[in-house]
């Protein structure tokens, strides 16, 4: 693990001092209050991010495991450890004590940073994802955030963009067929599905009126985005699981086709280090969301309202981010253990012709609204009235438009008359199309034939079989 | 590094200059002496690095640390932006060509326009001698910081610029970009000469030749643990009779499908047959292998070997 730390604590510590004392000078546009910290809170902080998320990264494998494999009614790990939780802690020491393989056709530089790339980006999204409020550490009054800045969400998509390089550099450098696929297929990927993510949150910058994770979350006092966004926040959930290459959208890494994708050729520490940066954007995604959309550290709304907001004070706020954090974790798992891999064109189809088009008509129709709030007198009661109204009026034009005629049965291209019916006409049995009526049954037949009298029970029998095809 | 002592001078012209007038701090003036040179090592390995992606990664660096300078002079957002357009989204489309390009492509020597060295050469000692001239000569005025324009954010201040005194550059280079993207679709465009066979029309037709040899089924596995086990042994329908097709494509093209009659040869032994054929491996003490001990066919390359 030390080769892991000493690399990882990388991490937030060269964007320390100068940039937060560029961020300081900027710190208009940001509601959180970082007037107190000084070095000693920093480095505190950055540690503790980097331990909550190596522990969140071992506990979430175990919980990966542990519930898919309750979704596949079988136990999951369950030998080592209560529950089996350290699993993945044994699984941790097995890697970093095997054989490092380094292949022969790699480009030994390029083949080492990779990973390095991998998990240093990964790491460096948590420093802008509050946990809390103010709260007392030594006595300094400082925010459970590591720091904040106007732009804190484009920063963190720039270093989700900069952690790609890791996947896409790992699949070069292997000098195989198999992680070069991979890494032309997460580079599509993730070049098409960042897109409609960036999109889904420049809705959240409309409402909110900023890019800061601290003022989003303040924004949400009063409703989270996720609801009044409801479009914005489906195509982020879609997007987001595209964007950390998990199933359904795990094609760079599809075992089916291409082995393991991009870390085919990697082994020990270097692979567990793609491993940890995998799972590390899982809790990065899941994060974000959280705090766009599903109110950051805010209690939910009955207990938000106990003791006039005593939870969403001091260290509670933590509690509720875990909690939707981990929610949103669960439905990583959920959605594994149910859906399976898109085909690589129906993915590419579904990014840019359904993800896309949608999350711009919906940017474009909060920014027309947010603009009629803002430039007129308009109410907003007003407006939505008059947008549903407006919708309303679009339902019943889209019923006076003929629908196009796709009920027609069709087998190879031509149409079938109705009525009749072979089954074994292209070779193949199968059952009749809607409209079409299988003939009676040869066997039928030969039943009545052969015995005219007193097989009723056997027509009837064979009857019902033809009804039920 | 070959940066000649002139540019060294220039530059550190330039930091003094800054850090005079009382603008910069220790921490940005370190900063830059740290990134500086690193840069600049960066972009030579763009003109001098043999593999296309070292110099890719070379511009990638260069980007990213740019970014950071943007930063730390009080400029977020468009360092942020930066990172976010140049280094997410297109330096990652010229790495997504040179990677279908090839492996390994290297860059090519031989000049296909004539005395284009020279002309660069020229070009570039002129660019030089024009941005030397420009840095040492010109006189700053005092930094006035970013401060007023920065009040209410820099996003805030950012999009005033753009969206109130450049809204008609703004939308000029929109619709410039615009252009573009829809003239390279249309240049790229195909038309479609025949129907587009998709995999509803596949599956109907092979159906429609499943008289003629056509399999509806995944191919059967080989025979591998039937009797056997390896990959290249065909497995047994249910007559008893060797499926060809049972065995990979790849073994069957290179003739290394393992003839059946030998294997045919001892199930029929086992089976006290009697026919006369290669007898089965006798069974193994517990922990020891009865792999296949009869040569083995492997195609032409086998046939060199003694």
């Amino acid at each position: 693990m030390s080769a892991l730390l000493s690399s990882s604590q990388l991490g937030p510590v060269p964007l320390g001092p100068v940039q937060l004392g560029a961020v300081q000078a900027a710190q208009s546009g940001v509601t959180a209050d970082f007037s107190q910290d000084h070095v000693g809170i920093w480095i505190l902080k950055a540690v503790a991010i980097l331990v909550f998320l190596l522990t969140t990264v071992l506990l979430a494998i175990w919980f990966e495991r542990k519930v898919v494999a309750r979704m596949q009614l079988r136990p999951g790990p369950n030998v080592h450890g209560p529950f089996g939780l350290l699993q993945s802690l044994a699984d941790a020491m097995k890697l970093l004590l095997k054989e490092d393989i380094t292949v022969k056709a790699a480009d030994k530089f390029i083949y080492l940073l990779a990973p390095m790339i991998s998990v240093f980006c990964a790491l460096l999204t948590f420093a802008v994802i509050p946990f809390g409020p103010n709260v007392n550490i030594f006595g300094v009054s400082t925010p459970l955030q590591l720091t904040d800045m106007p732009v804190a969400v484009l920063y963190i998509l720039g270093v989700t963009a900069i952690g790609v390089y890791g996947i896409v550099l790992g699949g070069w450098s292997s000098g195989s067929t198999y992680p070069l696929l991979g890494a032309v297929r997460s580079t599509a990927q993730v070049i098409s599905y960042e897109l409609a993510m960036g999109l889904s949150l420049v809705s959240v910058f409309i409402m909110a009126g900023s890019m800061s994770t601290s003022q989003i979350v303040d924004s949400q006092t009063q409703i989270w985005w996720a609801l009044p966004l409801l479009p914005a926040f489906v195509i982020y959930v879609i997007s987001m699981i595209g964007e950390t290459n998990r199933l359904p959208f795990d094609l760079p890494e599809a075992e089916g086709e291409l082995v393991s994708g991009f870390m085919t050729e990697y082994s020990s520490m270097k692979f567990a280090w793609f491993f940890l940066a995998e799972y590390i954007n899982m809790v990065n995604v899941s994060a974000i969301a959280t705090t766009l959309f599903f109110g950051g550290w805010r209690a939910p709304w009955p207990i938000s309202a106990i003791n006039d907001g005593m939870f969403n004070e001091g260290w509670w706020p933590v509690l509720w981010f875990l909690v939707k954090m981990w929610g949103f974790m669960f439905l990583f798992v959920w959605v594994r253990g149910t859906l399976l891999r898109l085909r690589y064109d129906q993915f590419m189809k579904f990014g840019w012709k359904v993800l896309i088009p949608a999350a711009l008509v919906w940017v474009v129709s909060v920014a027309v609204v947010q603009g009629v709030r803002q430039f007129t007198d308009i109410t907003l009661q007003t407006l939505l009235i008059a947008l549903g109204v407006l919708v309303v009026i679009a339902i019943g034009i889209s019923f006076l438009v003929p629908e196009k005629d796709r009920t027609g049965p069709r087998v190879h291209g031509g149409t079938v008359p109705p009525g009749e019916f072979d089954a074994f006409a292209a070779g193949y049995p199968v059952p009749p199309l809607p409209g079409q009526t299988l003939p009676p049954s040869p066997r039928r037949q030969r039943v009545t034939a052969a015995a005219p009298v007193g097989a009723a029970p056997e027509v009837t029998d064979t009857e019902t079989e033809v009804e039920r095809g | 590094m070959t940066a000649s002592p002139t540019t060294l001078g220039a530059l550190q012209g330039v930091a003094a200059a800054f850090t005079d007038a009382g603008q910069t701090s220790t921490g940005e003036a370190v900063l830059f002496w740290v990134l500086a040179p690193l840069m600049v090592l960066g972009a030579l390995g763009l003109l001098l690095a043999r593999r296309a992606i070292y110099g890719a990664m070379g511009i990638v660096f260069v980007m990213i640390s740019l970014a950071v300078l943007y930063i730390a002079q009080e400029a977020p957002f468009l360092g942020v932006v930066q990172v976010v357009v140049y280094t997410g989204a297109i330096m990652m489309l010229f790495l997504f060509v040179l990677m279908l390009v090839g492996v390994d492509a290297s860059d090519s020597l031989t000049e296909t326009l004539r005395g284009q060295r020279w002309v660069g050469v020229i070009f570039g000692v002129g660019l030089a001698a024009v941005l030397i001239a420009a840095v040492t000569r010109v006189t700053y005025p005092a930094p006035t910081g970013l401060a007023v324009p920065n009040a209410d954010s820099n996003p805030v201040g950012v999009a005033r610029i753009i969206f109130g005194d450049f809204i008609f550059a703004f939308e000029v280079v929109g619709v410039l970009l615009i252009t573009a993207a829809v003239g390279a679709l249309v240049l790229t465009h195909r038309q479609r000469l025949t129907r587009r066979i998709g995999q509803k029309e596949r599956s109907d037709s092979r159906v429609a030749r499943l008289g003629q040899g056509e399999h509806l089924a995944p191919l059967p596995a080989p025979g591998v643990f039937a009797r056997t086990n390896a990959m290249d042994v065909p497995a047994l329908d249910p007559y008893g009779e060797p499926i060809g097709r049972s065995v990979s494509r790849v073994l069957r093209v290179r003739g290394q499908e393992r003839e059946f009659e030998e294997f045919a040869a001892g199930l029929d032994d086992e089976e006290g047959g009697g026919t006369v054929g290669v007898p089965l491996p006798p069974a193994g003490a517990p922990g020891e292998t009865t792999g296949p001990t009869t040569t083995i066919t492997t195609g032409r390359g086998s046939e060199v070997q003694p």
